[in-house]
């Protein structure tokens, strides 16, 4: 590549990541804008609907809840996701088509619809199991099926799980050991990926929490905002916030994870 | 043998423990309606190398598998050291196994991964450590013990793959195809290297492999397959000098298949009389004799001269020490193998007679050759 295309090239990265960064700034920084303006017109800057968050003990509990059910679920779709696609590469083949399809399913069906499917099954856990709003989790461990599945399967791809595991299993390995200590440490970007994705899904969810009467963060936002416009969007500030906090972390730990063991194939 | 924390051992006796005997007994392996293995029996004898040979498909990997226990037998015993260990999973059949892919986990250094079959076994991390050098150092990879995979050569991750088979000292080293990864030069000092330390060791070996040369050089036995059943075993100038079978005499090594008669325990090609490997149970008539090329060969003659083993040099193939020509002799040709420096007197286009030494031959009816 001569100096003169490489310039070109590195103008249009430029201009790409400044383009990008100015549509997820600027709303951003108009979001914040809004949530420290004063009561009155002319009156300074405050961080008022900021503090007021913590003094809300629903809010709080709605953000509680929702932090809860982003590990539940993100625990849950790795421990039921990882070993079964696991499984079925390595031993039941024909079954990793027909197991793609059910995850993906979720993406198809709105869900309005699968609030439809859900409350009857929900009426009967309330009655019966528990009115926890960690029930959710059951719900949304459904509803992130087809990011992690994604997340999972673009991971699996890069590793020759099965000579690995054989190799593994020669030296006396058994198969929770393949797979924690041999496959995990070998696709740590795409259980971070899975992570992430698993924790923003749950974060910014908000109809099935709605329509099954249960106050999440986005619920509590929505609520917050029909009497409490600026608490409302600074609650939506500080949700992004973390979001981008804990991309950021897994980056920095899929990165480190990545230096310890090299490049996955020299 | 067990070795103590402080002992000061070299890396033989680390290795060295009393070599088992695995027998395999009528396995049989079925893929739907294929049958990969068809009731093979196998006796390997306690520190002996023998190398399972032939074309894809024949079964060799999957008798490998077997005893692996990295896929379950549809019939048929695996007896390791005495112990039938035919319902054992994978992890518990005391075996090492070297693959054709490189298996080292990426994610571990060359010591990690060799010491980690002795972490699956629970000993203890000095021990575990001291034991992963003396492998590397085994294999002459001692100073690269705290490189990645993606760190070291194709022919390095395979040693670090030997070096972590034999750390556990397996009763059984299982080699799936180690070399054919790797490029000519590499797979050949590999060879020599593999065969060096199963020496050392002297532990008990099933090597898998499509490479004839590979097979001969390697191994104490070779045992040539063909549609999951052995068509012989037995040392490998055996197999090469006298096949039980005209697959074997033809996978192994090159043939020309010479029409001829037999008549009374020896075949007539053309006016040179040979003897039968197997004469008595050859019965007279047409057949197509299976002559070595390096029982073949040459002398210069006019370029007028005539008969049936008068012929046409059309190519000449060198091979460093040796070369190989192409003789039209008329109505077929034949490969003749002689040393470069007799090969320079019969260049190409040039008049020769051939002649057929007296080995033993071996025929066939089959008109075909065998599919390699």
């Amino acid at each position: 590549m001569n100096r003169r295309r490489r310039r070109r090239l590195a103008i249009f990265s430029a201009v790409v990541y400044v383009v990008l960064g100015l549509f997820f700034l600027i709303p951003i920084a108009a979001m914040i804008e809004f949530a420290t303006r004063g009561v009155a017109l002319g009156s300074p800057r405050t961080l008022s609907a900021f503090t007021s968050i913590s003094a809300d003990p629903e809010l709080v509990g709605a953000i509680a809840a929702s932090l809860e059910l982003a590990l539940i679920v993100s625990v849950g779709v790795l421990a039921l996701l990882l070993p079964t696609m696991i499984w079925a590469r390595l031993r039941l083949a024909r079954l990793v088509r027909p197991l793609e399809l059910i995850c993906l399913t979720p993406l198809t069906i709105p869900a309005i619809v699968l609030v439809v499917g859900f409350a009857p099954i929900y009426r009967w856990l309330e009655i019966n199991f528990s009115d926890s709003i960690l029930i959710l989790s059951f719900a949304y461990l459904i509803l992130v099926l087809p990011y992690c599945y994604r997340a999972l399967a673009a991971g699996l791809a890069t590793v020759d799980i099965r000579t690995l595991s054989e190799a593994a299993r020669s030296l006396g390995a058994g198969w929770g050991t393949v797979v924690y200590r041999i496959i995990v440490p070998n696709m740590s970007s795409a259980v971070f990926n899975a992570c992430l994705l698993c924790v923003a899904v749950v974060l910014g969810e908000f109809t099935i929490a709605n329509l099954l009467d249960f106050e999440n963060l986005q619920v509590a936002i929505a609520t917050l905002g029909t009497y409490s416009a600026q608490e409302s969007i600074a609650l939506a500030v500080l949700s992004l916030l973390f979001v981008f906090v804990f991309l950021f972390a897994l980056t920095f730990l899929s990165r480190f994870a990545s230096r310890r063991r090299g490049a996955m194939r020299g | 043998m067990s070795v103590g924390a402080s002992g000061q051992m070299g890396p033989s006796q680390s290795t060295a423990r009393s070599a088992a005997e695995v027998r395999l007994e009528d396995l049989s392996r079925h893929y739907g309606s294929t049958v990969a293995l068809d009731g093979l029996n196998l006796t390997i004898e306690p520190g002996e190398l023998v190398a399972l040979l032939g074309p894809s498909g024949c079964g060799k990997t999957t008798a490998l598998r077997l005893v692996a226990g990295l896929e379950d037998a549809d019939g048929g015993r695996v007896v390791i050291a005495g112990r039938d260990v035919t319902q054992l999973p994978t992890s518990r059949r005391d075996t090492g196994m070297v693959f054709q892919a490189y298996s080292l986990f990426p994610h571990m250094t060359a010591r990690e991964n060799v010491a980690f079959g002795l972490r699956m076994r629970r000993v203890a991390a000095t021990e575990r450590r001291r034991r992963a050098g003396e492998m590397l150092e085994l294999v002459g990879l001692d100073t690269q013990a705290d490189r990645y995979a993606h760190q070291l050569s194709g022919g390095q991750q395979q040693r670090v793959a030997l070096a972590r088979a034999l750390a556990i000292r397996p009763s059984i080293l299982l080699l799936d195809e180690p070399l054919s990864a790797l490029d000519a030069r590499v797979r050949s000092q590999l060879r020599d290297e593999i065969r060096r330390v199963q020496r050392e060791v002297g532990i008990t070996t099933l090597f898998v492999t499509h490479d004839q040369e590979e097979a001969l050089a390697i191994a104490d036995r070779v045992g040539v397959m063909r549609a999951g059943r052995l068509e012989q075993l037995g040392p490998p100038t055996t197999i090469y000098s006298q096949p039980a079978t005209p697959f074997v005499a033809e996978f192994v090594g090159l043939t020309n298949r010479l029409a001829g008669v037999v008549t009374g325990g020896v075949v007539d090609v053309r006016g040179v009389r040979l003897p039968l490997i197997a004469a008595a149970e050859t019965p007279d008539g047409p057949a197509v004799a299976l002559v070595r090329p390096e029982a073949v060969s040459l002398a210069a003659v006019a370029p007028s001269s005539n008969g049936p083993l008068s012929g046409t040099v059309i190519a000449v193939a060198f091979l460093g020490a040796v070369s190989r020509l192409t003789v039209d002799l008329g109505d077929t040709t034949v490969l003749v193998q002689i040393p470069t420096s007799e090969a320079a007197a019969h260049p190409g286009g040039s008049r020769v007679q051939v002649a057929l030494r007296q080995d033993p031959v071996l025929v066939t009816r089959d008109q075909a050759p065998a599919r390699r």
